[in-house]
């Protein structure tokens, strides 16, 4: 099974309704509840980052047998130090972002603990590829 | 113990959401940043900020939390509470601050710790 979903960047009253559709389906197919907490906590991180970094984005979620890889790819400013965007407590989140809560440099690392594969592509000024894999 | 006992032994403010007020309660966890709150609050415990944008409703829902209990005298904004209501999560408000209604959620929930 495939669904995607468009990201609107800056707009944070929409952040979090890919994870909500994604969950909702995933739990329609019986996926052991952990693993549907662990794929929801790190796809609202990359979700929530593209509202907050990008221009906007494309959520495409593949559910088979025994694995769920969502590709995250956006058009925005891209990544010129993945691992230093790695890092827990780095951000370059602006201070609004802050305020809400958000950009505290926990969001890749979030993603890095929750699924089993993480792959970050980026092309500065063109835009970012994620790709989380989990395996159950 | 349920949502509702919290609302009644804490004195809380119930801003919307009321359909959840039977939710069983397992635990707390307090924290202003929403990560971290998505990383390490557990299903069924209540959620103690100062946010008040709907946001974190969102993250309240992804992670079934029992409630959301906002400090300070703190008003929700109306989105917040609209999505409350749809999500059946009871949006709580106190007049303290946040270290001490966890303190008393903690004793409320932990009579002998």
């Amino acid at each position: 099974m495939e669904l995607t979903y468009e990201v609107e960047g800056g707009n944070f009253s929409k952040a979090g309704h890919a994870s909500s559709s994604i969950k909702k389906v995933l739990k329609q197919l019986n996926v052991d509840p952990k693993v549907v907490k662990r794929v929801v906590v790190a796809l609202y991180e990359a979700e929530v980052n593209v509202v907050a970094h990008a221009y906007n984005g494309i959520i495409t979620a593949r559910v088979e047998q025994g694995s769920v890889s969502i590709e995250v790819r956006d058009q925005g400013p891209g990544i010129p130090d993945i691992p230093l965007a790695m890092q827990a407590g780095y951000s370059t989140a602006s201070a609004k972002v802050r305020e809400m809560g958000f950009g505290a440099g926990m969001g890749l690392p979030n993603m890095k603990k929750n699924v089993d594969v993480l792959n970050i592509s980026s092309q500065v000024g063109v835009g970012t590829r994620v790709e989380l894999i989990t395996y159950f | 113990m349920k949502v509702s006992d919290l609302v009644n032994e804490l004195s809380l403010t119930v801003f919307s959401g009321q359909a959840g007020l039977d939710h069983d309660v397992t635990g707390g966890y307090t924290s202003d940043l929403l990560s971290d709150v998505m990383g390490n609050v557990d299903e069924g415990q209540v959620w103690i900020t100062l946010q008040t944008h709907r946001n974190i409703m969102a993250v309240a829902s992804l992670k079934e939390v029992a409630a959301v209990i906002l400090v300070k005298g703190l008003e929700p904004a109306a989105d917040t509470m609209v999505q409350s209501h749809e999500e059946g999560i009871p949006l709580l408000g106190t007049s303290l601050e946040a270290f001490e209604i966890s303190g008393r959620l903690y004793q409320l929930l932990n009579p002998r710790g």
